[in-house]
C-alpha cells in the first residue's frame, strides 16, 4: 500500500507513563467499533445479560401458566374449587393469567433498562 | 334484524375514522411517514393503536362466541393472545426497534444480508396478511347482514372502501390515530351495554337456564378429545405466533427508540388485559341467557343479541348500534393495520422485483432523494388499491369456504415461520440465510398446508387429522430446529456483518457506536459498496427525526 500525496497523518506521541495516569485511551466504544476480541465481549455479556432475563420469564411463565394443563389433567376435580362462587380455572385463566402477565412484563422493562444502564456505564468508564 | 340505530352507528363510525384519518393526514409529510409515522409518536398514543389493531373481530366477536359455545379450554385464546405480546416484549421488542427495519423483510435483509431470505420474507408476508385479511372482510359482511339484512357484499365493500380511504391519503401516520380511537371505542362498546347487562342480570339470578352453565364439559377443562394436545399446541401458536404477524410488527417501528418500544409494549399488556376480560363476560352470559345460539350455529353473534335477549325497546337498539359500532370497529382496524403492512412490502419488494429496477436503481439515486420519495409514495398507494382488490376479489371467490378458523391457523403459520427466524436472528449469531430459509419453507409449508387441509376439509380422521386442526405443537419445534440445524451445516456463510448488526440490535440508542449502514429505503444498494466507505462518520442511519443518529445526521437524512 502507497501512501497518498499531502500531509501524513499525525500520530500523537505519547509515554507510557502518561497513558498509565488517564483512565483507558482506546476507549470500550471504539473497541466495539473496531470490533475487536474485547469489544465482542462487552457486546456479547450485554446480550448474555438481556438473554438470561428473558428466559428467566419464559420459564416463569412455562412453570406457572404453561404448566396449568397439566395441572387441569392431574387434578380433575379442580373446577369444584370454588373462588368467590367461580370455578377455580376460570379463575386462574382470566384475572389471575392476566396479572401474571403484567407483573411479568413490569419487572422485565425494569431489569432490562437496568441491565442496559450498567451496559453504558461500563462503556463510559464510570 | 333490521335496525336503523345499527347502520347509523356503522356509519358513524365510518365517518368518524376518515375525520380523525383526515387529522393524522394534516402531519403527514415523508416517505417514513407512510410507513411509520416516522417512530415520533409515544408510547400511550402507540400502545393504544398497536392494541386497536390487534382487537380482531376474533377478539371482539369470536372469543364471546367460543366461550358460549365450548367453555372454558377457549379462554387459552386471550390469555394465549395476551402472553403472546409478553414474549413479543421479552424477546424482540426493543431489538426490533433497534434494527431500524420498516418491514419483516426488512429485517430478513439487514440481519441475514440475503436477498433471497428477503424475497422469501415477503411472499410469506403477503400470505399471512391475505390469510388473514379474507377473515376479516368475510366478517364485515356477516355481521352487516345479521344486523342490516343487507346482502354479505355491502359489508365487505364497506369495509374495503373506508380502508382505503383512510390508508392512501396519509399513509401509517394518519392509520396510527385511527387505530388508537378504535381501541378506546371498542372498550367502551363493551363496557358500556356490560354495565347494563350485569344489572340487569344480577336481578333475574337463577335463572331458566342455569342448567346449561353447569355441564361438565363447559365448566371443566379439557374434556374433549385430544385436549392435552390441542391446548398445549394453541399455546404455542398464539405464545410464538404473535411476534411473527406482519401487523403487529410493523407497528414497533413506529416507537421513538427500543426503551419506548418496551414501554409501549407493557402499556399494551395492561390494555389487552382489561379488554380480553369484557368478552369472556358476554359468553358467561350468554350462556345463561342465550344459549340456544348454540344450537343455531350462531354462537359468534352472541355479542350483538345479548341486550335484545335481556332488554327491548330503545335500549336493546341503542346497545346493540353501540356493539355493531364497536365490531365494525374491530374489522376496520385490524384490516387497515394488516392493508399497511402487505402494501408496505408490496411496494417495497415485490414491485420493485416485478419492475426488474435493481440493476439501475443506484443512478436513480443521484436524482436526489425527492424523486424517490415521491415515487415511493406513488407506488405504496399503488399497491394498497391492489392488496385492497386483490383480498376483496378472494373474499367473493371463498364465499362458500369456512375461513373463521384461518384466524386462529394464522397465528400457528407466523408462530412457525417469522417466530423462529426473529428470535433466532436476534440472539443468535450463528443463524445464516440458507438456515432461516430453510426454516421457512418447512415450517411454513407444514402450517399452510394445515390451513389448506383444514379450510377444504381434506385430513379428517386419526392423529394426524388432529395435528391439522392445530399443527403449531409439530410445526414451531420443526422450525425452530430446521434454522438451528442448517445454519451449523452452512456456518461456513454466517453474514458477514452479523457483529455489527448485534450492536445494533442490542446497544441503546444513546451510545455512540458504529451501528453499520442498513437503511430500509436503500436496502438495494449493494451493502459492500456502502461499507467500503465506512470510517468514524458512518453511523447508524435512522430516518431524518430520529434523535439517535449523532455523529452523522448528513446520511441518515432523506431530505
Amino acid at each position: 500500500m502507497t501512501l497518498p500525496d499531502g500531509p501524513r497523518a499525525r500520530v500523537r506521541i505519547t509515554s507510557p507513563r502518561t497513558s498509565a495516569a488517564r483512565t483507558r485511551d482506546v476507549s470500550i466504544a471504539s473497541e466495539i467499533d473496531e470490533q475487536t476480541r474485547l469489544g465482542e465481549v462487552y457486546i456479547s455479556s450485554l446480550m448474555r445479560s438481556q438473554l438470561r432475563l428473558a428466559l428467566g420469564v419464559l420459564l416463569v411463565l412455562a412453570a406457572t401458566l404453561g404448566a396449568l394443563p397439566l395441572l387441569f389433567r392431574a387434578v380433575p376435580g379442580i373446577a369444584d374449587v370454588d373462588v368467590l362462587g367461580v370455578p377455580l380455572p376460570w379463575v386462574l385463566l382470566t384475572v389471575v393469567a392476566f396479572a401474571e402477565i403484567i407483573a411479568l412484563g413490569w419487572f422485565y422493562v425494569r431489569r432490562s433498562e437496568r441491565n442496559e444502564d450498567d451496559f453504558s456505564d461500563l462503556l463510559e468508564g464510570r | 334484524m333490521s335496525n336503523a340505530a345499527s347502520i347509523v352507528a356503522v356509519v358513524l363510525v365510518s365517518l368518524a375514522s376518515l375525520a380523525v384519518g383526515a387529522f393524522g393526514l394534516r402531519l403527514s409529510r415523508t416517505m417514513s411517514d407512510f410507513y411509520v409515522a416516522s417512530r415520533g409518536v409515544s408510547p400511550v398514543l402507540n400502545a393504544s393503536a398497536i392494541s386497536g389493531e390487534y382487537l380482531s373481530a376474533a377478539s371482539f366477536l369470536g372469543v364471546a362466541g367460543l366461550v358460549l359455545a365450548r367453555g372454558v379450554d377457549m379462554l387459552w385464546l386471550p390469555v394465549g393472545w395476551t402472553a403472546g405480546y409478553l414474549l413479543l416484549l421479552v424477546f424482540v421488542a426493543a431489538p426490533l426497534r433497534r434494527s431500524g427495519a420498516y418491514t419483516l423483510p426488512d429485517f430478513a435483509q439487514l440481519r441475514l444480508e440475503s436477498d433471497l431470505a428477503r424475497r422469501a420474507s415477503s411472499l410469506l408476508v403477503v400470505a399471512i396478511g391475505l390469510l388473514y385479511l379474507i377473515p376479516q372482510f368475510q366478517g364485515a359482511g356477516l355481521t352487516l347482514r345479521t344486523l342490516t339484512g343487507a346482502p354479505s357484499w355491502v359489508g365487505q365493500l364497506a369495509v374495503a372502501v373506508v380502508v382505503s380511504l383512510n390508508v392512501l391519503p396519509g399513509g401509517m401516520r394518519s392509520v396510527t390515530l385511527v387505530q388508537a380511537f378504535h381501541y378506546w371505542l371498542k372498550l367502551l362498546a363493551l363496557l358500556t351495554p356490560l354495565s347494563f347487562l350485569l344489572g340487569a342480570f344480577g336481578r333475574r339470578s337463577g335463572g331458566p337456564d342455569v342448567g346449561a352453565v353447569l355441564v361438565s364439559d363447559w365448566v371443566e377443562p379439557l374434556r374433549g378429545d385430544h385436549a392435552l394436545y390441542l391446548t398445549y399446541s394453541l399455546v404455542l401458536a398464539t405464545f410464538f405466533g404473535t411476534m411473527g404477524l406482519p401487523h403487529v410488527v410493523v407497528r414497533f417501528y413506529t416507537n421513538r427508540d427500543g426503551r419506548a418500544a418496551r414501554r409501549a409494549t407493557l402499556a399494551v399488556l395492561v390494555l389487552l388485559s382489561g379488554f380480553y376480560l369484557l368478552p369472556v363476560a358476554y359468553g358467561v352470559i350468554g350462556r345463561y341467557v342465550a344459549v340456544d345460539l348454540v344450537a343455531a350455529g350462531r354462537a359468534d353473534s352472541v355479542v350483538l343479541e345479548l341486550p335484545s335477549r335481556l332488554f327491548d325497546g330503545p335500549l336493546a337498539e341503542g346497545l346493540t348500534a353501540l356493539l355493531a359500532a364497536g365490531a365494525f370497529a374491530a374489522f376496520l382496524s385490524t384490516s387497515t393495520g394488516l392493508v399497511v403492512s402487505v402494501a408496505g412490502v408490496v411496494s417495497q419488494d415485490l414491485v420493485r422485483w416485478g419492475a426488474g429496477r435493481r440493476p439501475g436503481h443506484r443512478d436513480g439515486h443521484r436524482d436526489g432523494h425527492r424523486h424517490g420519495h415521491r415515487q415511493g409514495i406513488r407506488t405504496f398507494r399503488r399497491s394498497t388499491v391492489v392488496v385492497v382488490a386483490v383480498s376483496l376479489a378472494l373474499t367473493v371467490a371463498s364465499a362458500g369456504v369456512p375461513v373463521a378458523h384461518a384466524v386462529e391457523l394464522t397465528f400457528a403459520v407466523a408462530a412457525s415461520t417469522f417466530g423462529p427466524m426473529l428470535l433466532l436472528g436476534i440472539w443468535w449469531r450463528g443463524l445464516t440465510a440458507r438456515g432461516a430459509i430453510a426454516g421457512l419453507v418447512v415450517g411454513g409449508g407444514l402450517s399452510m398446508g394445515a390451513v389448506v387441509s383444514t379450510t377444504f376439509g381434506i385430513a379428517t380422521g386419526g392423529w394426524f387429522g388432529v395435528v391439522m386442526t392445530q399443527p403449531a405443537a409439530v410445526s414451531v419445534p420443526l422450525a425452530f430446529a430446521t434454522m438451528v440445524l442448517v445454519s451449523i451445516a452452512t456456518r461456513g456463510s454466517t453474514p458477514e456483518h452479523v457483529a455489527r448488526t448485534m450492536v445494533r440490535l442490542h446497544a441503546p440508542e444513546h451510545i455512540d457506536l458504529n451501528r453499520g449502514s442498513f437503511h430500509p429505503e436503500r436496502w438495494d444498494r449493494p451493502a459492500a459498496a456502502a461499507e467500503g466507505t465506512v470510517d468514524a462518520t458512518q453511523h447508524t442511519a435512522y430516518a431524518g427525526t430520529d434523535a439517535t443518529a449523532r455523529r452523522a445526521p448528513s446520511t441518515a437524512r432523506r431530505d
